[in-house]
């Protein structure tokens, strides 16, 4: 055992000590600078006003200078996006946990014929560009009478939720200890307690990497409210703020200012989230 | 009051058989243990007698109402599992109060049942524990205490000490039998343990591929074995089992000497069993009986044994005492207690009565 560890150490030159770590750290550095200077970027943007970004694009702004977003809260229909916003992914997200934490379940706990093929149909989904689909789904809708309405988004984009959540969910759900629902069973719960009571606190960081993984796409989306709302009072954030982008002039840091504000809520929200990413959920279930 | 009765049950899944008809009677305040080999279907029939999978054919009568299609919480059976199965996000205390709760007790009497399943296990310091701030014993008092709270007529325990360590092991042992004797339920436990089975049961259940092979309390199941399986996994060392031809009364081994039995069952060809007590081994290459050479000895402080391979290639296993140790390779002559020794058929290794013929 230890002759092991002596000779691990003994190989150990430069490399070895400063070595692959040094070079991993370097590495995360560098990927870290790279993904976080454009939100940098867009925050201090927020802070100028359009000259002074033209000026000196990278430089460091004046952080008292809130003009920009006291212009976007009280001048444009900012807020009223950000309700849109709010209500159209709240409402797809909560559609597509639910739904897809009992899909799973199903699929994932319960034999019976056809298991597999619904599992198959909804994976398939993965794969469907749901884009290309939007002139039948623009017609749906419209038959549907549900164009300019948020519920077409928000059925849209359960559809597009459901199949990640149902495969992320499915494969999760089948590595919880069966034991668990048989000891609920033979205490008395009825299947829907059983999936209350002990399964949902324990697939809970599934459904988190789940909600993190769709809300996202959601929030973000531009195309769908594009197609589906012409109404201004019902326009989600993407699509309300190029409404600030002029064909002439924009005023880019009030543009910037939204954009800032418009991620805020995403980037609170995931890392929230991210103190459930709590491993080890189960141990201390079993053995 | 607890009365089981499983006549003639079946279980398949899909198209594997894994239970081919169990018959058994279970009284009440009986401590029953299961044991055989892995993968023989114990856990599977101790499933089918909690409801938790349907049972195929058959049925499973208990007080005189056939159970066949009750709901597992109805039945008035608890289980421990094998993994405990507590709730990972519920401590101590909700994990008991789980079941007491959906049994639809009041809320004092679900405190009362608690406070008491506590007390018995010594589980009072730990009611506000998660399942994963618990050591191993701890849990499966917990996983016990869950059990208990529900007052159930039946304990179900699949192999609740597996997962402890040895010394832990016979403590938990002990505990689980003063528990019964304390509640008077009756238990069904399984294991592959034979010791747990020996010192637990009132009586044993051997099975094997999903058969019975026999049922009999620790002594009977000892003193007369069925068959060569019953034989073989009751009692350690195992007991040593022999293919002998016989020449009137002479029983001999293939290239390495015989024995001299006074009485022999009326059979060409027969097993002859030897437990580790009922051989002598001497030193005297001469002497009357089996030869073999000596492999390895196993020393115990108050006992050892001795393991030697018989000249047809069977390794036997003797007691000696301690002051009495053979070394590696040493050539010795096994002497055999007829007294003591067991006679199975060669052919489908049933037990063979003296004078009978099998
Ligand atoms: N759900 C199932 N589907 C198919 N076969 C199964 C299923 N459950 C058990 N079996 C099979 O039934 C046989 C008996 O299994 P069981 O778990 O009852 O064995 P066991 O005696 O409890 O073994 P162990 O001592 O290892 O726990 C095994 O061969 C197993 O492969
Ligand atoms: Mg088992």
């Amino acid at each position: 055992m230890s002759a092991v560890g002596t000779s691990y150490y003994d190989r150990k030159g430069i490399l070895g000590t400063l070595g692959r770590d040094g070079l991993l750290q370097i590495i995360l550095i560098a990927n870290s600078i790279i993904m976080l200077a454009p939100i940098v970027i867009m925050i201090f943007s927020a802070f100028k006003t359009t000259p002074q970004i033209f000026q000196s694009p990278f430089g460091f702004p004046d952080l008292t200078q809130v003009g920009n977003f006291v212009k976007i809260w009280t001048q444009t229909n900012f807020l009223r996006y950000l309700l849109n916003s709010f209500v159209v992914t709240g409402a797809s997200m909560v559609l597509i946990l639910t739904l897809g934490t009992m899909a799973a379940y199903a699929l994932g706990r319960y034999a019976f014929t056809g298991a597999g093929f619904i599992l198959m149909f909804f994976v398939a989904g993965l794969t469907l560009p749901l884009k290309l689909a939007i002139i039948p789904l623009f017609m749906l809708m419209r038959d549907l009478s549900i164009l300019n309405n948020q519920l077409s988004l928000i059925f849209v984009y359960t559809a597009m939720g459901l199949p990640t959540t149902i495969f992320i969910m499915t494969g999760f759900i089948r590595t919880l200890p069966n034991e668990l629902e048989d000891a609920a069973r033979m205490d008395g719960a009825s299947e829907a307690r059983i999936m209350w009571s002990i399964m949902l606190p324990l697939v809970r960081p599934a459904m988190v990497i789940a909600g993190i993984q769709n809300v996202v796409p959601i929030w973000n989306d531009f195309f769908f409210p594009l197609v589906f709302i012409q109404n201004d009072a019902l326009k989600t954030l993407p699509q309300g703020l190029t409404t600030f982008m002029g064909e002439y002039t924009t005023d880019w840091g009030v543009l910037f200012s939204g954009l800032t504000l418009s991620a805020a809520p995403i980037i609170v929200i995931y890392i929230v989230l991210s103190r459930q990413f709590i491993a080890g959920m189960t141990s201390g279930a079993v053995k | 009051m607890a009365q089981l009765s499983l006549r003639g049950i079946k279980k398949r899944f899909r198209d594997t058989a894994v239970l081919h008809g169990i018959d058994l009677e279970i009284g009440d305040r009986e401590f029953v243990v299961f044991v055989g080999p892995s993968g023989c279907g114990k856990s599977t029939l101790l499933r089918l007698i909690a409801g938790l999978d349907p049972i195929t054919e058959g049925e499973f009568v208990l007080n005189g109402t056939r159970m066949n299609d009750v709901a597992p919480s109805r039945r008035g059976i608890a289980m421990v599992f094998q993994s405990y199965a507590l709730y990972p996000h519920m401590d101590v205390y909700e994990n008991m109060a789980f079941g007491a709760r959906l049994m639809g007790l009041d809320k004092a009497e679900v405190e009362r049942r608690i406070a008491e399943a506590a007390q018995m296990l010594k589980l009072d310091a730990l009611l506000k524990r998660r399942p994963r701030e618990l050591s191993g014993g701890q849990r499966q008092r917990v996983a016990i205490g869950r059990a208990l709270v529900r007052k159930p007529d039946v304990f179900l325990l699949d192999e609740p000490l597996s997962n402890l360590d040895a010394a832990l092991r016979s403590e938990v042992r002990l505990e689980i039998a003063k528990l019964h004797r304390e509640i008077g339920g009756t238990m069904i436990y399984v294991t592959h343990d034979q010791v747990e089975a020996m010192t637990l049961a009132d009586k044993i259940v051997v099975m094997n591929s999903g058969r019975i092979e026999q049922v009999g309390s620790p002594r009977e199941l000892y003193e007369t074995p069925a068959n060569v399986f019953v034989a073989g996994f009751i009692g350690s060392p195992r007991m040593t089992l022999v293919d002998v031809t016989r020449d009137g009364n002479r029983l001999g081994i293939a290239n390495g000497g015989s024995v001299v039995m006074s009485a022999l069952p009326q059979v060409p060809a027969l097993k002859l069993g030897l437990r580790p007590d009922s051989v002598r081994l001497v030193r005297d290459a001469d002497a009357e009986g089996l030869r073999a050479v000596v492999e390895y000895t196993e020393y115990l402080g108050d006992n050892a044994f001795v393991y030697a391979r018989l000249a047809d290639g069977t390794l036997l296993s003797a007691r000696t005492t301690p002051n009495d140790l053979f070394a590696p390779d040493e050539a010795v002559t096994v002497q055999v207690d007829p007294a003591s020794t067991h006679f199975f058929s060669a052919e489908d290794g049933r037990r063979l009565v003296l004078g009978g013929a099998g």
